[in-house]
């Protein structure tokens, strides 16, 4: 049995199966990028007043790097505009245009891959740090002559693993207090362990914001990585229909490209939300 | 809706990011007299400028193709 509208619209409502079905997709997925940004904005409008880290639940404000966020912003505005012209180019029965856009657009999707990677990096190894004298701090750690590192999880510390690990002190390379990123001195300090608080690096356990940042952040990643390989796909080992059923092939990639403009469309809001405000 | 159709949608949402990063800039360069928060808001306001640009020829170039 042959299934209908695959490949030609349906008279009465211009639509093909595949569209309708992406649609319904996108329309959950809005719900749930839209429940994340709404707890997002809750946990910030409930934030404690004042400056963080001074006030341990105030929200931290321009802990983001902005030149790589609109960096990785055109990258993705960028991948929206090839994969665009790579369905044009099929209706224009182009295929070699089409393959070189979509091309372009995977490479985009893993160079904003690979910048958020380099994002992640700089906040797995910067750190928190509070003293017993109610100081509060953020910076570099430097255990046993050691920076630790993104990539081994091992290297992550606090205050239970230095004391549990016999480290009597640390080096600690302090932020300058305008905020991160400054043009100011860093300054270094050694610190004993048995003068800290509270040590952890930025990441999901250590604030609400970094909670909420790496889920919705990662979330999204995953959503590029998966779009980048259902379109390289397309691109390469499923691009044989192109010869059997061209039709149905450029209904595959319109409804590749709506589920792309989707994810770069999150970003477009994530990015102001995020980094600026 | 078609990808024409959610493309346009996304270059509208993009100018509106643009023009407000370039308000940010401008707002914090106000504040502060940084020279790269300035640089932030001829950016912002360079690429919007770019994308309305943009948005005008893909749509007189893609005009045959339906909205559906």
């Amino acid at each position: 049995m042959e299934i209908p509208y695959t490949d030609k619209a349906r008279p009465d409502t211009g639509l093909y199966n595949a569209k309708v079905g992406i649609w319904l997709f996108l329309a959950s997925e809005i719900m749930l990028f839209g429940a994340l940004f709404s707890s997002y904005i809750m946990l910030r409008v409930g934030a404690a007043a004042g400056v963080w880290p001074a006030v341990k639940l105030a929200w931290p404000h321009h802990l983001l790097n902005v030149p790589i966020g609109t960096f990785n912003t055109a990258v993705l505005i960028t991948s929206s505009v090839t994969v665009v012209m790579a369905w044009a180019s099929l209706k224009m029965n182009n295929f070699r245009r089409f393959r070189m856009f979509m091309v372009i657009t995977i490479l985009c999707a893993f160079a904003f891959l690979g910048i958020k990677s380099y994002e992640y990096n700089e906040k797995f190894t910067h750190y928190e740090l509070r003293l017993k004298d109610g100081k509060a701090m953020t910076g570099h750690l430097e255990v046993n002559g050691k920076h630790p590192g993104f990539w081994s999880p091992s290297d992550l510390w606090n205050l239970p693993r230095l004391t549990s690990s016999n480290v009597t002190e640390v080096k600690f390379v302090a932020d300058p207090m305008e905020g991160h990123g400054g043009h100011a001195n860093h300054e270094e300090m050694t610190v004993k362990v048995d003068e800290i608080s509270h040590l952890d690096a930025f990441i999901p356990r250590n604030h609400t914001f970094f909670a909420i940042y790496f889920t919705i952040t990662a979330l999204h990643g995953l959503h590029v990585l998966g779009g980048a390989l259902v379109l390289a796909y397309f691109t390469f080992p499923g691009a044989g229909m192109w010869k059997t059923n061209p039709e149905q092939f450029t209904n595959r990639i319109e409804v590749g490209g709506l589920f792309w403009h989707f994810v770069d469309l999150v970003w477009i809001f994530l990015f102001p939300v995020v980094y600026l405000l | 809706m078609s990808l024409k159709a959610f493309h346009v949608v996304f270059i509208a949402a993009s100018v509106l990011l643009m023009t407000g990063f370039s308000a940010w800039g401008g707002a914090r360069w106000r504040a502060t007299g940084d020279v790269v928060d300035l640089g932030w808001c001829l950016l912002g306001g360079m690429a919007a400028v770019g994308l309305v640009v943009y948005g005008r020829y893909f749509l007189k170039k893609l005009k045959h193709i339906s909205y559906l």
